[in-house]
């Protein structure tokens, strides 16, 4: 087993990057610039897919309530209450997440592993800049403070594909009804536990893809395979912190 | 000036630096040459501090560069341009912010200074027209000069170029090692260029030093290589001395 391959040295190094990361900016303007590239990249350009997947897991999310709770018993305005908490404690926090693992932590690994790769980061040491500092810390706010925007929007998204597959497409209850639901017992502090999760999501999604991005070595195939090591072990860790920061907030 | 003693360098327990001390000429071109994987590359980068030396000093002006923290490397780095094997140009910008980074990073000039400084060096390297244009767009020549171009933007005192004409057609490659010569003419530089090229040692050579497995093997400069009776040093020059003496020969 190589070093690298270690979980306690590559927790260190981790921990050893972090540090380095959150060193005092060298010039604050630049990084500024930095951030506004990165809430384009990371943030903006993620809007569509969000929506895309938002619509369908509402309206797939609707479809199969309803199928679950035909019983004359259990009120049909319920589908639109499962709806709206499982789009906000779940699905828009955790598999929009997931998701953005995939196509964010994939984009990071694989911008700065080529930068690495191609001696762009060598030349930022060269001139006395704090590399990972200046190329992951702009990367690391914009998503921490542009995730939450993207997951409110896809509850809002994700509601509206709801009421599209359950009331238009497949008619399994009314407007009304599901409106009724969507205004039951809503509990405020769900919207709070979903942002911190999503907090803690982006954080995870930006600083493993820009660790395993940053220490690259050797050539475009080493640079696809840090992009593939970022992405599931980002999810993996996406996962294991869903369990715990449920524990913590919720139980 | 820059003078290292008894430098050491390993990887994973292989010697690729063996003992090596020697001076460099300050205000000349000092060419480091050697075949590939003779440890040129990595000496370049150790004196420049990309890769930590085993044991040994490497001396900036007189001041031990090893045992310095980081804040007073980044003191001497900016002092130190270099020009790396593909150029290392910054692919999301455009070839004026390539230039424009470093001042902007180091230096509290205006917009507009720092456009006519990065003007300034483009035209030195004879860069016209493509100030707007990506890394991508330009060709390998090209990208070279600029990278020269952002290496004197802050006027440095030490030049390290890493292979500058490696990839490039014979007459490209003559025209970068004219420019590398005539701009440590002019900005009064001590420069360091790598390279295997033996037409950049007759045209710019002025002290050679030839690494051989890792170890100083020979030094003296392009007047004398020819006449040495040193084996390896002969062998090394013999495949491109029948080019270098037609060439002398059709002049």
């Amino acid at each position: 087993m190589t070093q690298r391959n270690n979980i306690f040295s590559t927790l260190g190094e981790y921990t050893l990057f972090m540090l380095k990361v959150f060193k005092k900016p060298e010039k604050l303007k630049m990084y500024g610039s930095q951030y506004f590239r990165e809430l384009e990249a990371i943030g903006l350009n993620s809007i569509g897919i969000v929506f895309l997947i938002s619509v369908f897991m509402g309206a797939v999310l609707t479809i199969q309530t309803g199928i679950n709770l035909e019983n004359p018993f259990i009120p049909l305005y319920l589908i639109g209450y499962a709806t709206r908490d499982s789009m906000i404690l779940e699905f828009s926090s955790t598999i929009v997440c997931l998701i953005l693992a995939g196509k964010v932590g994939s984009n990071v690994s694989s911008e700065i592993g080529t930068m690495r790769v191609t001696e762009q980061i060598d030349a930022l040491e060269i001139m006395g800049v704090n590399s990972a500092s200046y190329l992951v810390l702009p990367k690391i706010v914009a998503a921490v403070t542009f995730f939450p925007f993207l997951v409110i929007m896809s509850v809002f998204v994700g509601v509206w594909g709801g009421w599209l597959g359950g009331c238009v497409l497949t008619e399994v209850l009314t407007t009304g009804q599901y409106i009724e639901g969507l205004r039951y017992y809503f509990v405020p502090y769900y919207i709070v536990y979903s942002l911190i999760k999503t907090s803690v999501f982006a954080f995870i999604i930006t600083s493993v893809s820009s660790y395993y991005g940053y220490h690259t070595a050797g050539g475009a195939l080493e640079v696809g395979r840090s992009s593939t090591r970022a992405v599931v072990y980002s999810s993996v860790l996406i996962l294991l912190f869903n369990l715990i920061l449920t524990q913590l907030l919720l139980v | 000036m820059i003078e290292l003693k008894n430098v050491n360098k390993s990887f994973d327990q292989v010697q690729v630096l063996s003992d090596i001390t020697l001076t460099f000429e300050p205000g000349k071109t000092n060419l480091i040459i050697g075949q590939s994987g003779s440890g040129k590359t990595v000496l370049l980068k150790t004196i420049v501090g990309l890769h930590e030396v085993d044991s040994g000093q490497i001396l900036y002006d007189g001041q031990d560069f090893t045992r310095m923290s980081f804040k007073e490397r980044k003191l001497i780095r900016k002092q130190i341009g270099m020009v790396f094997q593909g150029g290392a140009l910054f692919d999301s910008n455009t070839v004026e912010e390539n230039v424009i980074y470093p001042l902007s990073m180091f230096t509290d000039m205006t917009e507009e200074e720092k456009r006519d400084r990065a003007n300034f060096c483009l035209s030195r390297v004879n860069i016209l027209n493509a100030n707007k244009k990506y890394p991508a767009e330009i060709s390998g020549g090209m990208r070279k000069r600029v990278a020269i171009a952002r290496a004197i933007a802050l006027n440095p005192t030490y030049l390290f170029c890493d292979e500058p004409n490696s990839g490039l057609d014979p007459k490209t490659a003559i025209l970068i090692d004219n420019l590398i010569k005539e701009i440590t003419d002019e900005f009064n530089m001590t420069t360091i260029v790598n390279t295997h090229d033996m037409n950049s040692v007759m045209e710019i050579g002025e002290k050679v030093i030839f690494i051989y497995e890792g170890k100083k093997w020979w030094e003296g400069n392009r007047h004398i290589i020819f006449k040495d009776p040193n084996k390896e040093l002969q062998e090394f020059v013999f495949a491109a001395k029948f080019f270098v003496t037609q060439q002398k020969d059709n002049q």
